[in-house]
Order: C-alpha cells, then sequence, then structure tokens
C-alpha cells in the first residue's frame, strides 16, 4: 500500500487584502494548474466518499478529483456535470466547510480537507473558457415550459429542460439575466461578465429564450402562462427584507442589504460615475452575520472606506456565513461586535447617527439548538454610526401567491411543494429555490431547480 | 418594444408620452405604476400608469421634469424607444364599494386620478374632482375630467382659475356646504396628501393616498420604499402604493424621500 500523501491542504491566491478593499475585483484567484494537481492528488479516493454525501447534489467528487489527477480537465467537467450545472458559480459560493469538506476524512489529522470547494471552481473556469461552441441545440420535441425567475433555481431548470428538447422561456422581472446572482453577490466574489454571463449564454446556446422586465402575476398571469406553456417553473426567490421593528428604523441612512447590495451590484452604484444613487457612510453597522451581510459590509468597505461593523447578537461559532466570507471580512479590517443586539437607532435631522445596542450573553439552547442570547440588563451603550445596512434574511414575497391563487402556500407564505419532484399542489405547476425554502443556498436551489426539470420532463413524457 | 408614438406638452417641464406597450397595456389598471430605466445605465425610475389603451396597446405617462433621469427622458423624441420597462406594478385602486366618490389631484398628481375617473364612467359610477395647481398653465386635462365626473372643482395658489387657495379649501367648502363624500381619493405632492387626510379625518371620511416612494426593483425585493402604515413597515411596491392616509405616517415619509435629494443635485450639474 501507498504512503499516503502527507501534504498539507494548499491555499488558494487571493487578492491583498489591503489592495482589494481599494477595487471590485475579486478576491480569490482560485488554484493555477500546478497547485490544482498538487491539490487533487491529496484525495484519498474513499470508498465510502463521506463528501458525496455532503454535498447537497451528490457530486461524485472523488469522481472529479480522480479525473483531475490524470489532467483530464474534461472528463472532470463531465464528471461534475452529471449533479451540477453551474460549478464555477457554487465552487465559489457554496459553503464547502458545512458540506463536502466538513464530510472529508483529512479534515482533522492529516492537514485539513481536500480543498473541493476550489478544485470545483477551477473545472467549472475550465467549462466557461471553452465557451458555448461545443453546446449543440437540442432538437425541440414540441413541448413548452416556463421559468418565472433566472435565479439558480430557474437557470438549471431551464437549461434540463432544454436540453431534453423542450421550448423553454425565462421570464424575468429585471432589466438583467442572473436573479441573486447578478443583483445580490457582489462582483468581488462572482464576477459578473466572466462567470454569471457566461453561464447564461450557455443557456441561450441551448436555445433557452429569456424575457426580461416581465413580472409574471403582472405583466403576464399565471392563467395566460398555463394556456400556452405545458409546465411552469417558479424560481421567484425569497422576498421581503426583515426588520427589527426598533425605533428609528425609517431614518435616512438605514437600509436593507439587499436594497445596498442590488444598488450596488444590479446597478453598478460602486462606480461613482453611476446614475443610480448609493449612500455609503464613514461608519456602517451591518446587522446581522450571514453571507449577505458579510456581502454588505465588505462592499460598505469598499465604497466607504470609513469603519465598518458587523453587529450580531450571537457569538463567533453561531456566524452562519461561509467561513472563507468571514475570514476575508477581518483581513479588509472589517469589526466584529459579537454578542451585542440592537435596540434602537438614534437619528439627528432625521438621518442616523447612532445605533444603541445591548450586550448579550449565551444562556440555554433554543429550538435551533443554538444557545440563546440573553441579553445583560444595563449593558447598554450608543455605538456612533452614519449608515445601518439591516441583513436579518427575507421574508416570502406576497406577489406570487396574490397572482396565483391555485397554488398551496405554507402559513410563513413559502410556496407547498412535493419533496420528491418539487410539484405545487397544480399539476403542471413546479416550484423551487427560496421560493419554496425561504432564503437558502445556491447549491440548493440550483438542486431544486433540477429535481423540477426531472419531473417536467417525465410528465411530459421526454425522458 | 416601449417605442414613444407620441410627446404632448402638457405645462412648462411636463411631458406626457404615449409609448407602446402591449403586455403592459392588457393587464394594467388605475392605480398601478411601470418602473423605467431611460437608457441602457440609467437608474430605475417609477412612474404611475395615466392612461391605457388595451386595444391600441398603448399606456401613457407624464413625467415631471425634475431631476436627472427625467431631464433625459425629456430629450427623447417620437420614435425613440425607452430602454427597459416593467409593469404594471402595485395594486390597482379599487374604489367600487363607494357611490360617492371625490377624486383630488395636485400637480402632477392630477394625471394619477384621471385614470379611475375614466374607469367609473365606463361603469355607469359617478365622481366629482378637485383639481389643484399653482396657476392655470399648469392645470391640465380639465376638460377630460369633465367628460368623465358630475362636478370637477379647480384651484389654483394665485386665483388664476377657480377657487384662489389649496384643494383643501375647495374640500373644507364641499365639506361645509354638507356634500355627500363617501371615499376621497388623493394623489399629489406628500404635503398635500398629508394635509387632506388631516382634513377628513374628523368627519371620518375614507381618504386614500398614493404613495410615491423611492424604490428600485419595485417587486418587494429590496425595501427601499418602505414607509410606517399604522405603527407597521409597509412596502408601497407590494403593499401598496394606495393606503388609508389616515394611518400613514407623513413625517417619516416625507423625509425619506428627501434622502437622495443631494445626488440628484450633483448628477444634475454633471447631466
Amino acid at each position: 500500500m501507498a504512503a499516503i500523501n502527507q501534504t498539507p491542504r494548499h491555499a488558494t491566491r487571493v487578492q491583498d487584502a489591503q489592495e482589494r478593499i481599494n477595487n471590485f475585483k475579486e478576491v480569490s484567484l482560485g488554484f493555477d494548474d500546478e497547485t490544482m494537481h498538487e491539490e487533487a492528488l491529496r484525495c484519498l479516493n474513499c470508498k465510502t466518499a463521506p463528501c458525496v454525501k455532503g454535498c447537497p447534489v451528490n457530486i461524485n467528487i472523488p469522481g472529479f478529483i480522480a479525473k483531475l489527477v490524470e489532467n483530464d480537465k474534461d472528463g472532470a467537467l463531465d464528471v461534475i456535470s452529471q449533479s451540477s450545472l453551474l460549478p464555477a458559480i457554487c465552487g465559489r459560493v457554496c459553503p464547502q466547510e458545512k458540506q463536502c469538506e466538513n464530510n472529508c476524512v483529512r479534515k482533522l489529522k492529516l492537514g485539513g480537507s481536500v480543498a473541493i470547494g476550489a478544485l470545483e471552481r477551477y473545472v467549472g473556469d475550465y467549462g466557461l473558457q471553452k465557451g458555448t461552441a461545443d453546446i449543440k441545440m437540442p432538437e425541440k420535441k414540441g413541448k413548452k415550459v416556463a421559468v418565472v425567475g433566472s435565479g439558480p433555481s430557474g437557470l438549471a431548470c431551464a437549461a434540463d429542460c432544454a436540453k431534453a428538447g423542450c421550448q423553454v422561456t425565462i421570464f424575468e422581472a429585471f432589466h438583467k439575466p442572473g436573479g441573486v446572482l447578478i443583483y445580490g453577490i457582489p462582483e468581488f466574489r462572482l464576477p459578473k461578465k466572466n462567470v454569471v454571463e457566461k453561464e447564461i449564454d450557455k443557456l441561450r446556446a441551448l436555445g433557452v429564450e429569456i424575457k426580461l422586465n416581465m413580472v409574471v402575476g403582472k405583466t403576464i398571469t399565471f392563467a395566460e402562462l398555463e394556456e400556452e406553456y405545458d409546465a411552469i417553473f417558479i424560481g421567484s426567490g425569497a422576498g421581503l427584507p426583515m426588520f427589527m421593528n426598533i425605533p428609528g428604523e425609517d431614518l435616512n441612512g438605514v437600509s436593507s442589504a439587499n436594497e445596498f447590495l442590488t444598488r450596488s451590484n444590479l446597478m453598478g452604484a460602486y462606480n461613482p460615475e453611476a446614475i443610480t444613487p448609493i449612500y455609503c457612510g464613514k461608519a456602517v453597522a451591518v446587522i446581522g452575520a450571514g453571507n449577505v451581510a458579510m456581502d454588505a459590509a465588505r462592499t460598505a468597505k469598499r465604497i466607504g472606506k470609513g469603519e465598518v461593523y458587523i453587529i450580531y447578537r450571537r457569538s463567533r461559532e453561531e456566524m452562519p456565513a461561509r467561513k472563507e466570507e468571514i475570514e476575508h471580512a477581518e483581513e479588509e479590517g472589517i469589526k466584529f461586535v459579537l454578542l451585542t443586539n440592537p435596540v434602537e437607532m438614534i437619528g439627528e435631522n432625521g438621518r442616523v447617527s447612532g445605533l444603541k445596542c445591548v450586550k448579550m450573553e449565551l444562556g440555554e439552547p433554543d429550538a435551533s439548538g443554538r444557545r440563546r442570547p440573553v441579553a445583560i440588563e444595563g449593558s447598554e451603550f450608543v455605538l456612533p454610526v452614519d449608515q445601518v445596512i439591516v441583513s436579518l434574511g427575507t421574508s416570502p414575497n406576497p406577489m406570487i401567491k396574490n397572482s396565483c391563487k391555485d397554488i398551496e402556500f405554507s402559513p410563513k407564505g413559502t410556496i407547498l411543494v412535493d419533496e420528491n419532484t418539487n410539484r405545487t399542489s397544480v399539476d403542471n405547476i413546479y416550484a423551487g429555490g427560496d421560493a419554496v425554502t425561504g432564503a437558502a443556498t445556491v447549491i440548493l436551489a440550483m438542486g431544486a431547480g433540477r429535481k423540477a426539470a426531472k419531473a417536467i420532463i417525465e410528465q411530459l413524457g421526454l425522458n | 418594444m416601449n417605442k414613444i408614438l407620441a410627446i404632448k406638452e402638457m405645462a412648462p417641464n411636463v411631458k406626457e408620452y404615449l409609448i407602446e406597450s402591449k403586455e403592459i397595456s392588457k393587464h394594467c389598471l388605475p392605480g398601478q405604476f411601470i418602473i423605467l430605466r431611460v437608457d441602457e445605465d440609467g437608474e430605475r425610475v417609477p412612474f404611475t400608469i395615466c392612461d391605457y389603451d388595451r386595444e391600441a396597446g398603448t399606456i401613457t405617462l407624464l413625467v415631471q421634469e425634475v431631476g436627472y433621469s427625467t431631464h433625459k427622458m425629456g430629450l427623447l423624441k417620437v420614435g425613440d424607444s425607452i430602454h427597459d420597462m416593467v409593469g404594471p406594478l402595485g395594486n390597482p385602486t379599487d374604489l367600487d364599494e363607494y357611490d360617492n366618490v371625490l377624486l383630488v389631484g395636485g400637480g402632477i398628481g392630477t394625471a394619477v386620478i384621471y385614470p379611475q375617473s375614466k374607469l367609473r364612467k365606463s361603469k355607469g359610477l359617478k365622481c366629482d374632482a378637485i383639481l389643484g395647481a399653482r396657476t392655470e398653465n399648469l392645470l391640465f386635462s380639465v376638460d377630460e375630467f369633465k367628460k368623465n365626473c358630475e362636478n370637477v372643482y379647480i384651484a389654483t395658489d394665485d386665483g388664476s382659475l377657480g377657487t384662489k387657495g389649496f384643494v383643501t379649501t375647495v374640500l373644507q367648502q364641499l365639506i361645509d356646504e354638507g356634500k355627500k363624500i363617501d371615499c376621497v381619493l388623493v394623489v399629489g405632492p406628500m404635503i398635500m396628501m398629508k394635509n387632506v387626510a388631516e382634513l377628513t379625518r374628523p368627519y371620518g371620511i375614507p381618504t386614500i393616498v398614493s404613495m410615491n416612494c423611492i424604490m428600485v426593483d419595485g417587486t418587494g425585493m429590496c425595501g427601499g420604499c418602505r414607509l410606517t402604515v399604522d405603527g407597521k413597515i409597509k412596502y408601497a411596491c407590494v403593499d401598496g402604493p394606495e393606503f388609508d392616509g389616515h394611518k400613514v405616517d407623513f413625517a417619516g415619509a416625507m423625509n425619506r424621500s428627501r434622502f437622495y435629494k443631494e445626488h440628484e443635485d450633483k448628477c444634475r450639474l454633471r447631466g
């Protein structure tokens, strides 16, 4: 038996922190060819492949890494493509340390988990570099599918349906396709032109039509869609941003992370020449510690160049963001104010000037299994800030519910679907992504889109 | 798509655009709005739909040139196309349950209440209107309103036409005369809507206002258009744009509407 490769995990190349806070270019630069190969050699190719069980779409991870060991990039891409359609995106934004890499047997003893995410990204980028020349337009088989929303779930569903011979039309409310990949995730984490737009080009090469500025339920009704299309997939995304409901939240300088990021990402307001305005203060408090909060904090640092604080009521361990984002944020000088809960936003002349907070301590575990934060009496203090960005997640958008009365919804307002097929209570209407799960991850949304596509293809008799 | 078919000067710096849009004209109803981008780099700006013709496949917008994007819009000519236009957004006005409806419009808001007068006329329902402006040449569509309304009352700040004073001056007179009013729909500057709501409050007359908030997406995603109604956060784009005027926190809404003014002024200098 050959000796186990003892090499510790290789780090990916990153843009220097002091340099990158002055630009919006991608922070992580991925592996070069040589490092990729050395990292691929670290995979033990375990028979039980625990990593695969950690992947929400069960990518054959040892399989694609084995191809990389042989320097067979096309082979690696083929293996990944059986399970994932967006490896260049998921390799960048998946919380790998909680999924595949968390299950890697090397994690604790053998120099750390294999850098599966970075390897996936390498393969994904290779696929994008190949462009659309190899993509053949599938033969149309006379069935039409409408996809509502062009985020990760819609893109995945559209791609699979198109490959099966359906004529697919995506209806997108915004003036640009991509959903959260475009309006939510910043350029420095997910480049638009070189990654997202290329993925969308691939869809177009498959013959998928994308209709922009179309709000389903408003611009076109569900009844009209049902008349023209054989099946409908709803991937309309999460919804209304949640606020804290504390005094002062309507002051100027207070916004949701969604608004701040949409202005910066979709409308390009991080560029000072942009027409769309963005307000960015010199002392910014971002409330929340998920990926969206990290994105907002790091965007604020780059635009405003001032102090940026993450305010979170629990401790470091409970922060829901990807590990890499937390580390990158810290390197960029974002200050973490933990075990701290805002109780009031204080203003002067209608503008926010301070965030009144109370210190917290961790008590007994709550329903989520995490220790419940409890306010420490008399610990109030005011953090002087001139901007507050609230990043506490979303509640479902009432728009689909109001415009499609036949579909059943959960009491929370999310769409109810069959877990095996993602079919709603209406026979030919399917749904997936955040509209079903509430705010979740790109990979789960993509997986849901593919699951629905499989069921649609079966229902339409195309398999 | 979104081709401009006609442009009419309605008043100084106020133009009416007839725009081709089969999808929007097919589904829109009075009270709803669209969001447009004038050109490829444009910001997303909301406008209420002032009229629509389902057969011709057109909608009408009234644009007052007050900021960068509306000035940019003013440079477009007949035959040009608007880069992006999405809608109809927001909820339609539903006043069918009321018999004696009073429509109150101030400035550009006059155009917003017009389709409601037209809809009521087509349904055989009555309404009256109070139209207000600073001066006579800033009033428009008076003749069109006369076709749809039982009575049209005019108020101008300088008294150049109709009653000298504000729309509230006329409204107070009507109430004092004992005119039966079941519901008021008021659209105009926020301060005017606030004053009308304050006037009707003691009489318990249901008063609906249309909140023209700052918006980005217009579909309930960004929360930029939030306002406080009855102590709760509401979103103008998906919960509105119309709200019970007696419950809206106007002071908060007016403060928020001023937020980007500085930037807007900078943009205008540049543009």
